[in-house]
């Protein structure tokens, strides 16, 4: 059972990997390559091949992240999120990671189900998808800064 | 006034900016 931490806080640092790094994969790799790809007319085969996989991963593993996050905080897990004693730094990571988390399987994945034809929409509304899954994944990416360094800050910066 | 969203140094700039003013909220959290 002692073991238990330590492989909470290995999925969560596997899982939360994955999320993150695709998150950037997203802001920093597709969404240019989008931009250029439309102009030579292959954007399809990100759309349609390598968007939907990333997307996959990307959620669930926000899903995982999270849930391990919360295993491994276990009975500090109400302190953490009133920022109790002690707990201030990690609180704020944790705050932080799930305003994340909502915004991907709200904000990101509703509105990408329209984008990528998963769910039925008109071209207005797919233009305003498009807008609000961007904002939504700058959002995550922008607040992905602040939240590492908490995570980290807990137990290796003092504040 | 364009949106900072919009570009990724705009991004990264405003969570760097983010970071510096929660932790000032962390550590008055924290009595420090």
């Amino acid at each position: 059972m002692e073991m238990l931490p330590g492989i909470y806080r290995w999925i969560h640092i596997l899982a939360g990997i994955m999320w993150i790094g695709l998150l950037y994969y997203f802001n920093f790799v597709q969404g240019q390559a989008m931009k250029a790809a439309q102009a030579d007319g292959t954007a399809a085969g990100i759309s349609k091949h390598i968007a939907p996989r990333a997307l996959l991963f990307f959620r669930w593993a926000a899903v995982v992240t999270w849930v391990a996050g919360a295993a491994l905080l276990g009975a500090n897990f109400g302190a953490a999120f009133t920022f109790g004693g002690g707990y201030e730094k990690i609180g704020m990571g944790a705050w932080l990671g799930t305003i994340m988390l909502i915004n991907v399987w709200t904000l990101i994945w509703q509105n990408q189900k329209k984008i990528l034809g998963i769910v039925q929409a008109s071209d207005e509304e797919k233009n305003k998808a498009r807008r609000v899954a961007f904002l939504a994944s700058r959002v995550n990416t922008m607040l992905s800064i602040p939240m590492l360094y908490f995570m980290v800050a807990q137990t290796h910066i003092a504040i | 006034m364009k949106n900072p969203l919009d570009s990724l140094w705009g991004t990264i700039i405003l969570g760097l900016i983010l970071t510096v003013i929660l932790y000032y909220i962390v550590k008055a959290l924290a009595g420090g």
